[in-house]
C-alpha cells in the first residue's frame, strides 16, 4: 500500500477530486447559463434552478409519456425549456428592464416558486426514476475508485458545452453584437439590430443550458421538484465567487468548487455543504467583484 | 456590488420562502366545545411522501369512524407544515394549544422537531401521537406523560434488519447517516444491536439532511470493506443514496450489501423495483398482508391515489385509539386520556392487542421484509415479501432498558 496524504489513502483522494469535478460540472452549467443571462440582460435568474428541474421532468416525460428517450430528450427538452423562457421574457421579464435588479429578482423567484410549488402538486416530492441510457450503462474501474460511464460523459458533455459557449461569446460575430449591446443598446439599435429579440434569445439559451443540465441530472438524481432549489443557491454562491456576468470566472468558479467541495467531503464531511459559502463570504471581503470580475 | 447585493437577496429570499410556507398553518376558531386534531409534519419537503398529507387523510378516515362527532361534539382536524425545522414545529405546536384550542398533535416525523414539540406538548400536558419520528428517546430519556411513539422507532429497526443481516453473515458494517437526531440515534441503536450479535463496526459517515449527491460518501462505503454498508437515513435521502449505490456498483462485486435501516414503501415506489430489489427492511406495516388491511389500505388509496406508509397507517390507529380513550373516559384532558390510552389494548386493522408502555411507547409486531425482484411483483404497490413477523416484545425496549424516568413513579 502507497503512504497517505495528510492521513487519507492517496486512492480515495483521486476518487472524491473525480466526483467532485463531476458535480462541478453542474455547478458549471448552472452557473454559465445564470452569468449570460445576467451579463446581457442584468437579470438575477433566480427561476434558474426551477428551469433546471423541468428540464428533468420534461425529460422524464417525453420518456414515460411518449417513449422518447435520452438522446432526443438532450435535444428537445433544452428546446421546450427554452421556449418556456422566450415566453417568460416576453411576456413578463421584458417589463421590468428600466427598473431595479431587485424587481427581476423577485419576479424571478416568485415564478421559480409557482413552477415548483405546481411540479409539487402534480408529482410529490419522492421524485420519478430516470434510467441511464442504454448506452452508457456500467462503468469503468480505474483502480482507485468505479467511474460509471454516465458521470464520465456528464464530464465530457458539460465540458464541451462551457467552451463552445464562451468561444461563441468571446470569439464571434454574433457574441461581440451581443456584447455591444449590453455596453449600448442605442448604438446597437441604430446599427440596425434588433436588440430586444437578441435579448429574448439570450435568455431562451441562458434557460436552455439549465434545461440541458436538468436532462444531464436526471439519471443521477431522482426528477423530483426540489431537485433546483437544493441546488440553487449552491450555484449562485458560484457565481458571486466568480464575477456577476463573467462567463469564464462562472465556469472556473463552478470546476473549482466541485473540487473544493469533494476535498471538503473526504476530510470533514459535516462542513461539505458550507465550504461554499465560507468561500463566498471570504471572497466578497477580500474581493466583493468576485475573483474573475470587474468592478462597474 | 452586484455581488453583495445578490448574496443579500439570496439570503433574504431564503427567509421569504421559510416565511411564506409557515404561514400556510390553519388557525380556526377556538372553543372547547370539540376535539380538535392538529396533524403536524413535512408537507414540502423530503419527508413528505411518507407522512404528509397521507397523514391528514388517515386521521380524518379514523375521525370518520366515529361519524366526525365524540361524546356528540364535532372532530376537527387541521394541518401544518414543520419544514424539518425543530423551532417552527415548536412554535407552531405552542400555537396550537395556546390560541387554537388544539387537543393532539399527529405524525410530525423528523425526531429533532419532534423532540423540540415533545417538549411542548409535556409542558402544556397534551397528548402527542407520533407516527413519523424514529428515534427511541421519545420513549426514553425525552419520554412524556403524554407522549405516544406509535409505529416504529430505531430500536426496533435495529433489532429487525440489524439483526437479520448480521446472523446472514453481514458481520462487518460501515454507516452512511443523517447528520442529525435520528439518523445518530439509529446508528447507535443498530450499531448496539449488530455488536450484541457478533458483528463488528469498521466506520461511518455522517451527511447532511437533504443531500442530493452521496457518491463521496458511497466511495468512502466502497473502499472501507465492509460487507454492510447500512443506510442510517430516511426519505429523500434513501432513495437518492440507494440509486447511486446502485449506480456506483456498490452490490456489484457481491462483496457489499446495502441494508436500508428505514425504508418506507413510499421510497421503494419511488426508486422502482429494479433499482429496489432484495433490500431487506424492518416496517410495522404493510398493505398486502390480510384482508383487515387490505380493506382498509384499499380505502385509503381510493381517497389519495398511493397506499399508506406505516407512519399514514399508524396514524389512523393512533388518532383512531385516542378518540376511544376520550368516549371511554368523558373528558379530553391530556393527562385523564392518556392513563385511559395505557389501559386499554390496542386492536384495529394495524396492531392486535398492541400493548401501550408506561414510556409511551405502542408495543405491537414489526416485520422483517424483503423487495421484491421486478419478475416477483403483480403490479404497482406489490412490493414486500414479508421474511418474518418480529413480536413486539423483541422488537421494543421495555420501560427499564428505554431509561425512561417515569417508570419510576
Amino acid at each position: 500500500m502507497m503512504g497517505t496524504i495528510f492521513g487519507i489513502p492517496p486512492q480515495a483522494l483521486f476518487g472524491q477530486l473525480l466526483l467532485g469535478l463531476i458535480n462541478g460540472s453542474f455547478y458549471a452549467l448552472l452557473s454559465l447559463g445564470l452569468a449570460v443571462i445576467f451579463g446581457m440582460l442584468n437579470v438575477i435568474n433566480f427561476a434558474h434552478g426551477a428551469l433546471y428541474m423541468m428540464g428533468a421532468f420534461v425529460s422524464w416525460l417525453l420518456l414515460t409519456q411518449f417513449g422518447i428517450g435520452y438522446w432526443w430528450a438532450l435535444l428537445l427538452a433544452p428546446m421546450i425549456v427554452g421556449l418556456f423562457g422566450v415566453a417568460l421574457e416576453k411576456t413578463l421579464l421584458s417589463r421590468l428592464y428600466k427598473l431595479d435588479h431587485l424587481y427581476g429578482l423577485l419576479l424571478t423567484f416568485g415564478c421559480a416558486l409557482m413552477i415548483e410549488g405546481a411540479f409539487r402538486h402534480l408529482y410529490g416530492v419522492s421524485g420519478q426514476p430516470y434510467p441511464i441510457p442504454e448506452a452508457l450503462r456500467g462503468g469503468q474501474n480505474l483502480g482507485f475508485m468505479f467511474l460509471p460511464n454516465y458521470r464520465g460523459w456528464v464530464v465530457v458533455a458539460s465540458l464541451i458545452v462551457c467552451i463552445s459557449t464562451w468561444i461563441a461569446i468571446e470569439k464571434t460575430k454574433l457574441g461581440a453584437y451581443l456584447r455591444a449591446a449590453t455596453e449600448n443598446p442605442v448604438l446597437v439599435q441604430a446599427f440596425g439590430i434588433n436588440v430586444p429579440r437578441m435579448v429574448t434569445l439570450t435568455y431562451a439559451f441562458g434557460v436552455a443550458l439549465a434545461g440541458l443540465a436538468g436532462v444531464l441530472a436526471a439519471p443521477i438524481y431522482q426528477v423530483s421538484p426540489l431537485m433546483g432549489s437544493n441546488l440553487i443557491i449552491v450555484v449562485f454562491a458560484v457565481v458571486v465567487i466568480g464575477g456577476m456576468g463573467s462567463i469564464l470566472g462562472a465556469v472556473l468558479t463552478g470546476y473549482g468548487l466541485g473540487l473544493l467541495e469533494g476535498l471538503t467531503k473526504v476530510f470533514y464531511p459535516e462542513a461539505s455543504n458550507i465550504v461554499v459559502f465560507v468561500i463566498m463570504a471570504v471572497v466578497l471581503m477580500i474581493k466583493p467583484a468576485g475573483l474573475f470580475g470587474r468592478e462597474r | 456590488m452586484n455581488a453583495r447585493l445578490l448574496a443579500g437577496a439570496a439570503l433574504t429570499a431564503l427567509t421569504i420562502g421559510a416565511a411564506l410556507t409557515a404561514g400556510s398553518a390553519s388557525a380556526q376558531g377556538l372553543s372547547g366545545d370539540m376535539v380538535k386534531i392538529g396533524v403536524l409534519n413535512d408537507r414540502s419537503g423530503l419527508y413528505a411522501d411518507l407522512g404528509g398529507e397521507g397523514s391528514a387523510v388517515a386521521a380524518r378516515m379514523a375521525a370518520e369512524e366515529f361519524g366526525n362527532k365524540i361524546l356528540g361534539k364535532p372532530i376537527q382536524i387541521v394541518t401544518a407544515d414543520h419544514q424539518n425545522k425543530p423551532d417552527i414545529g415548536s412554535n407552531i405546536a405552542r400555537q396550537w394549544i395556546d390560541q387554537d384550542g388544539v387537543d393532539v398533535i399527529v405524525d410530525v416525523p423528523n425526531s429533532g422537531v419532534a423532540l423540540a414539540v415533545q417538549e411542548v406538548t409535556r409542558d402544556k400536558k397534551k397528548i402527542f401521537l407520533m407516527e413519523g419520528p424514529a428515534t427511541s428517546r421519545l420513549s426514553g430519556d425525552a419520554c412524556s406523560p403524554t407522549g405516544f411513539h406509535w409505529a416504529y422507532d430505531t430500536h426496533a429497526l435495529a433489532v429487525g434488519t440489524g439483526r437479520a443481516m448480521v446472523q446472514e453473515g453481514g458481520d462487518s458494517w460501515y454507516f452512511l447517516t443523517a447528520d442529525y437526531a435520528f439518523g445518530h440515534q439509529l446508528e447507535a441503536d443498530t450499531a448496539a444491536e449488530v455488536k450484541k450479535a457478533g458483528g463488528k463496526l469498521v466506520g461511518a459517515v455522517r451527511h447532511p439532511l437533504n443531500t442530493s449527491d452521496f457518491s463521496s460518501f458511497l466511495l468512502q462505503a466502497q473502499s472501507s470493506g465492509a460487507k454492510i454498508v447500512a443506510l442510517a437515513n430516511a426519505g429523500g435521502d434513501t432513495i437518492t443514496s440507494i440509486k447511486q449505490a446502485s449506480e456506483f456498483g456498490l452490490t456489484q462485486s457481491g462483496k457489499q450489501k446495502l441494508a436500508g435501516l428505514l425504508l418506507f414503501i413510499s421510497d421503494v415506489h419511488a426508486l422502482g423495483l429494479s433499482v429496489a430489489q432484495d433490500l431487506v427492511l424492518t416496517t410495522g406495516f404493510y398493505w398486502d398482508m390480510d384482508d383487515e388491511k387490505r380493506a382498509w389500505s384499499k380505502k385509503f388509496f381510493d381517497k389519495f391515489g398511493k397506499m399508506p406508509t406505516m407512519v399514514q397507517a399508524g396514524s389512523y390507529s393512533a388518532v383512531r385509539h385516542y378518540l376511544k380513550a376520550i368516549e371511554a373516559a368523558g373528558v379530553d384532558d391530556g393527562p385523564t386520556v392518556a392513563a385511559k390510552m395505557k389501559e386499554m389494548p390496542v386492536n384495529d386493522m394495524f396492531a392486535k392487542n398492541g400493548k401501550i408502555l408506561a414510556n409511551g411507547r405502542m408495543v405491537h409486531d414489526m416485520y422483517l421484509a424483503r423487495v421484491k425482484k421486478p419478475s416477483e411483483s403483480k403490479g404497482p404497490w406489490d412490493y414486500y415479501q414479508i421474511l418474518r413477523t418480529i413480536p413486539g416484545a423483541e422488537a421494543f425496549a421495555t420501560v427499564e432498558e428505554s431509561g425512561c424516568k417515569l417508570a419510576a413513579k
